[in-house]
């Protein structure tokens, strides 16, 4: 009893108010079991709502004499229950007041109290465990540490309404995670908690239905098994639905519509169907009606943007029910200028949900706009749209600013955005100032939405590349994320498609060939697509070609080698080939096939591969190093010669002549193309 | 209620079985859509008016299928057709659907007074498929929502309590198009092109959108606002209000040991001293027996003077009497009857009448089939339940606003005074009965008034009863097997005292009409109450009804209120007065478009 010899030496240094707490305490300890249950309904009393009478009652060590009391056999059962009112009284006060409780471990001694029979003292137990664990500073693990206590909860289900209650709200604070999610699964929370949506408890049916939400969220057997559930010989998703009805309680519509909007997602429910299409979809955008209350606003957009987000048919429902665009515009006008004057308290509740309404406005446009070219257009014709998204890219908060750009990279995808609002805005400014230091999921999104703005038709291309973004995105290309890595060659590709030379030889010298050839041998099979994409934009025109392989031209004939020898996709392969079909169009370039037997016989290889676009890059190739230059000069004119004559030793020829019967017609007309050029 | 206004072409098909079965849910639906419409007053759409429209647009299939059948060239081609009848506010919220069958060109659709091109006359509206576009009262429109082709379904919605409307697309609300609309507008629809083929769902079929739960959510609302309204301070006065309101209503039925309770409970006094009550009480009993006679004698004892002023009432009462005597419980025949009652209280303990109230009954009914008369309180249909299932009225305590809604009447033959007694429940030739009301009450059924007496021959009676096909067809088997009802109960020597009776009821008519000209109803009265003779068995002839106990109420709660009237007292409770205004007050809503009065129906709150 460690905390009962330290009380005296505290007390000593508390106020006297501490001195009637001490009475109650030492109440605790009177030989008399009658005296003791007194003293802890006196305590009871004394403590309700009574904050700082429950701090001083928890540092004087009440907590610990509280539990022995409650753990001891030779209490009465009255006592016992008494106990645990007056620890869920202590649990109801603020966080330091649970975090002792805690460390009291009181948690398994309630945990414990609920193997009595006794009901009234298991509802008392469950009531302060429920109040525990709902609070943020609980450790929900605690929950899931000794394995037989969830069976025994199930269990517990049927004993009343309020043990419906209690276990079903524990159940719903407490599944985080979806190992979480598998051990209530597995002990059967689903056919012992479905019978509950149709308790005549409202708060039984609103915790049961918060249970299933928690664990239907991404997880695809959880929601592949509640289709199927019947209760009371109806579905589930019909028991859904009607939850869902305009009389219902609104917390009771939301949390329906989150049910089904998670079945939906997990593959449980088609987008098609008419409960999602009809029901929770006009549900969803109700909640985000002005008549709402900031945080169901917030919700309802959140979880709308997360049904539709794969669906472009929700999508477009959505953007016409009840002007849904219009109506997110007004997320945006919160602290009111109204408020701040006249009502304080209004103040603080609007700044409070300011940037939660914000975030929760651009998830949602960003799942609106991410598919359908006229709901883009819609969207940033909305009130101050595009000035919304600039400034939200600056925003303090991190969460409004990733959403900010979410939604900008939804609507980037929109050619004429990008060629308009976008230019208008100068949205490039701030998305390169969020590059410059961000976390990584904000870096991912504003780098793929750089990606498009770097699109050759883009306007905003030019000032970007004067704004020194190559080093930036060659910085990328060296991150440990396989997603900035992509983002960051794909913008330098993108950068170098159809550039000028200035620019071509700026990326290779700022990205250097050393890691130019290190990303051709990323394990990430996009960064690798990207990296021989950036290649092939590189070695574009003929004066470009020879001069970069002039320069760098061992280093990629290697690395072809080697991409050809390896294990790659064909996607893989087939970009290589164009690589080697753009040096073979070089003036000089060329010589570095034409000298390399090793290669031209890979090429021989892959004209006659089982894969027509792999024949067909081959034979592209092919058919540029024997083409005849007809502005050349007699040089060049033998150097064609000679090559035609050296590939025919080769066996080109015969492959040609085969391909010409290729019953591919593009591969056919390839080779036909380039056997005349031997006839010429 | 099935007033099926201008339904022009579906006459020609009423023998299609399946044309009767559509018609039939069209009147369920549109029941229990706008259950506060009072069709005889604002019917409601149906289908489009082969009258109102213009020359090339063409009706078929019951006039719900509309075709263009113009050159569509231009605008001034454009035509429409409406509905037969504006949409009335008493639906509170309105709804109707088209499905675009086929698309000319392009195809508007809307809601306003008929006008050339819809939307762009003045006062009309519309939402047109072209372009996606609402129009209000001009030519340009504005951007509402998407555009809509062959196969879609568009709905129109129109909110009557706050003049909004919205159209849906297949199912899906587009949201607000027009705010501040302005009352009695037309369904309408507009075509404008060849080969343009739209059918209306006026209730029909089931709606593609679900305007039932929108609903719900408006009558949630509506039940939120009343149940929140704000009392402020007041709250201890609206106490008082309200006990004083039980109290009345306890005093003014004669529940005396109810309301002596009830005011020790509350610590309220009641204004009418017991005797006065119970003597009020005691009346009432024996007119609820059938024992009218002596209720007229107790009256003249207790007050007097009371029929004398009211020579209406008491020709009323011996009207009464004359039918009774018939029925063989007036004291004046039964002293003769071997079969004289033991105990002659029908309402063992319950002076009076309970209140019945239900949930369904839209209108108060009066149950007179004579003067106006007040009455409040409704009746429940009782629809499955048979009279055996009403349990007897027990005591006067267990008489509230809210008891079972069933009175028993019992007859017994045993030998005994005339004195009230307890019914015993082992008398020998029991029989209970639960009637419901006449055929007579349906055609005075416009007759009913607010509970605001405007006549001062009003009186106030305790409940009413709905007419009831069910109840009245157990009733007639009921009477059936019940043979041995005779004649003033058979006695010759009754028979006669009747008959003398009914030459004295007839000279005090013709006094009368000497003293006051001529009265048509006490002439009908007096023809109906002589009538009965006329048959051989006047329980189960034309005018049998008026032997019916439950005929006694009217008179009952008349001459209630003339005595309360006399001693300066409320003629009616509060209680009903409140209720009746309250009823009132919402049909008068319905009458000057006030749409919120469709959901705030008194009956909701009667349970």
């Amino acid at each position: 009893m460690a905390c009962l010899l330290e009380a005296p030496l505290r007390i000593s240094v508390l106020s006297e108010v501490t001195a009637t707490s001490r009475h109650y305490v030492d109440r605790l300890f009177d030989p008399d079991p009658q005296k003791v249950l007194q003293g802890v309904i006196d305590m009871k009393n004394a403590v309700i709502g009574n904050n700082k009478q429950k701090a001083n009652l928890i540092v004087l060590g009440a907590v610990p004499r509280l539990l022995y009391l409650l753990q001891q056999g030779s209490s009465s059962s009255e006592l016992r229950a008494e106990c645990a009112v007056v620890l869920g009284s202590l649990a109801m006060g603020t966080e330091n007041n649970i975090k002792s409780l805690v460390d009291c471990h009181i948690i398994p001694a309630l945990l414990q109290g609920l193997l009595c029979p006794d009901l009234i003292f298991i509802e008392a137990c469950l009531r302060c465990l429920r109040t525990v664990f709902i609070s943020p500073v609980t450790p929900v693990q605690l929950l899931y540490t000794d394995p037989t206590v969830i069976p025994h909860l199930m269990s517990l289900l049927c004993r009343s309404q309020r043990t419906q209650e209690y276990i079903t709200q524990i159940f719903s604070h407490c599944c985080k995670t979806p190992e979480h999610q598998t051990v209530l699964f597995n002990h059967g929370a689903i056919q012992n908690i479905a019978p509950l949506l149709i308790s005549p408890s409202y708060k039984v049916r609103m915790q049961a239905l918060k249970c299933f939400s928690v664990l239907a969220y991404e997880n695809t057997q959880v929601s592949m098994t509640l289709v199927n559930v019947l209760v009371d010989e109806e579905l589930l998703s019909q028991v859904f639905v009607r939850m869902m009805q305009r009389d219902q309680p609104i917390d009771m519509q939301l949390t329906a519509a989150k049910c089904l909007t998670y079945m939906c997602r997990a593959g449980a429910i088609r987008t098609d169907d008419s409960c999602i299409v009809l029901k929770t979809l006009p549900c969803l955008v109700r909640m985000c009606s002005k008549e709402r209350l900031l945080e169901e606003r917030v919700e309802g957009a959140e979880t709308l943007a997360y049904l539709m987000e794969p669906d472009v048919e929700l999508q477009r429902i959505a953007s016409v029910t009840d002007h849904l665009v219009a109506m997110l515009a007004d997320y945006f006008k919160y602290p009111s200028s109204v408020s701040a004057i006249t009502d304080i308290k209004r103040l603080d509740h609007d700044l409070k949900h300011a940037h939660e309404l914000r975030q929760a406005a651009f998830k949602l446009y960003a799942s609106l706009g991410s598919n359908d070219e006229d709901i883009r257009k819609k969207i940033t014709e909305t009130e101050n749209m595009m000035d919304r998204i600039v400034s939200g890219l600056s925003e303090s908060s991190v969460k409004v600013r990733l959403a900010a750009v979410r939604c900008l990279h939804s609507l980037s995808r929109s050619v004429q955005q990008l060629r308009t609002s976008f230019h208008d805005h100068a949205v490039w400014k701030p998305l390169m100032k969020l590059l410059q230091n961000a976390p990584d999921e904000v870096l991912v999104m504003a780098s793929s939405t750089l990606c498009n703005l770097l699109l050759e038709f883009s306007p905003s291309k030019e000032p970007i590349l004067e704004s020194g973004v190559i080093e930036l995105l060659c910085s990328l290309t060296q991150s440990d994320s396989p997603a900035l890595r992509v983002n960051g060659i794909w913008a330098l590709m993108n950068m170098a498609f159809q550039a000028d030379q200035k620019v071509k030889g700026e990326i290779v010298r700022a990205l250097g060939t050393e890691q130019l050839f290190r990303l051709l041998s990323d394990p990430d099979s996009n960064v690798l697509m990207k990296t021989l994409g950036l290649l092939r934009n590189l070695l574009s025109t003929r004066p470009h070609i020879d001069q970069v392989m002039s320069s760098h031209g061992k280093q990629i004939m290697q690395a072809v080698t080697l991409i050809l020898e390896g294990e790659h996709s064909i996607e893989v392969k087939e970009q290589t080939l164009c690589i080697l079909a753009n040096i073979a169009d070089g003036n000089t370039a060329k010589e570095l096939i034409m000298t390399n037997d090793d290669i031209l016989q890979k090429i021989k290889y892959y004209m006659a591969h089982s894969n027509v676009k792999l024949q067909l890059a081959a034979t592209f190739c092919i058919s540029n190093l024997i083409w005849n230059e007809e502005d050349g000069e007699a040089n060049a004119m033998t150097g064609s010669q000679e090559r035609q004559d050296k590939l025919r030793e080769l066996g080109f020829v015969d492959i040609l002549h085969k391909l010409t019967q290729a019953s591919d017609p593009n591969l056919c007309d390839r080779a036909k193309t380039a056997m005349q050029q031997y006839l010429a | 209620m099935d007033a099926m206004a201008e339904l022009g072409a579906g006459s020609l098909l009423l023998g299609d079985p399946a044309f009767n079965y559509q018609e039939h849910e069209l009147n369920e639906r549109l029941k229990r859509l706008y259950p506060a419409v009072n069709e005889d007053e604002t019917p409601l759409p149906r289908s489009w008016s082969p009258k109102d429209k213009y020359s090339y647009i063409g009706l078929s299939q019951n006039n719900l299928r509309v075709h263009y059948k113009g050159h569509g060239k231009n605008h001034k081609d454009a035509a429409s057709v409406r509905a037969t009848h504006p949409i009335p506010a008493a639906c509170g919220i309105y709804y109707f659907e088209v499905k675009i069958v086929s698309k000319g060109l392009d195809f508007l659709s809307s809601l306003l007074p008929l006008s050339p091109i819809l939307g762009w006359d003045k006062h009309s509206y519309g939402y047109h498929g072209d372009d996606g576009h609402s129009f209000c009262s001009s030519g340009t429109g504005q951007p509402y929502g998407p555009t809509f082709t062959t196969g879609d379904v568009i709905g129109c919605c129109v909110n009557l309590i706050n003049n909004t409307c919205f159209y849906t697309k297949n199912g899906i609300s587009l949201g607000v198009a027009f705010t501040d609309l302005p009352p009695n507008l037309y369904p309408t629809v507009g075509l404008q092109t060849p080969g343009e083929i739209v059918d209306a769902n006026f209730g029909q079929q089931p709606f593609v959108f679900d305007i039932e739960d929108y609903m719900s959510e408006w009558r949630a609302k509506i039940h939120g606002m009343i149940a929140r309204f704000p009392i402020g301070e007041r709250l201890g006065e609206w106490q008082a209000v309200l006990q004083n309101m039980v109290s009345t209503y306890l005093v003014h039925h004669g529940y005396c040991a109810t309301a002596t309770a009830f005011a020790r409970a509350t610590e309220t006094l009641i204004q009418e001293d017991q005797t006065s009550i119970k003597n009020r009480q005691r009346i009432q009993k024996l007119v609820l027996a059938g024992r009218v006679g002596e209720a007229i004698e107790a009256t003249q004892h207790l007050y007097p003077g009371l029929l004398e002023h009211n020579p209406n009432l008491l020709f009323m009462l011996k009207c009464r009497q004359f039918v009774e005597m018939v029925n063989g419980t007036d004291s004046e025949v039964r002293c003769f009857s071997v079969r004289s009652p033991k105990s002659q209280d029908s309402y063992p303990g319950s002076p009076s009448l309970s209140p019945r109230h239900g949930a369904t009954n839209p209108n108060l009914h009066s149950a007179g089939a004579d003067s106006p008369t007040c009455s409040n309180g409704v009746t429940p249909p009782n629809k499955n339940k048979s009279h055996n299932k009403y349990p007897g009225i027990s005591s006067a305590s267990s008489s509230s606003s809210s008891s079972p809604s069933s009175v028993n009447y019992s007859e017994s033959n045993s030998t005994d005074s005339t004195k009230s007694q307890p019914h015993s429940g082992t008398s020998n030739q029991e029989e209970t009965r639960c009637v419901a009301s006449d055929s007579e009450m349906e055609i005075e059924a416009e007759h009913y008034t607010n509970g605001v007496a405007e006549n001062p021959s009003a009186r106030i009676m305790n409940g009413t009863y709905k007419h009831q096909e069910i109840l009245q067809a157990q009733d007639i088997s009921l009477e059936d097997s019940c043979a041995s009802r005779q004649l003033c109960g058979g006695n010759q020597a009754a028979t006669e005292r009747m008959i003398q009776f009914g030459r004295e009821l007839q000279g005090l008519n013709e006094q009368l009409c000497r003293e006051y000209g001529k009265n048509v109803t006490h002439k009908k009265m007096l023809q109906d109450a002589f009538s009965l003779l006329a048959y051989s068995d006047p329980w189960n002839c034309p005018v049998g009804q008026q032997l019916d106990p439950m005929q006694r109420e009217n008179i009952c709660s008349a001459l209630n209120s003339a005595i309360l009237e006399s001693q300066n007292l409320p003629k009616q409770p509060p209680l009903m007065l409140a209720l009746g205004q309250a009823t009132e007050c919402v049909q008068l809503m319905a009458r000057v478009r006030s749409g919120s009065c469709s959901f705030a129906r008194v009956d909701n709150f009667l349970h």
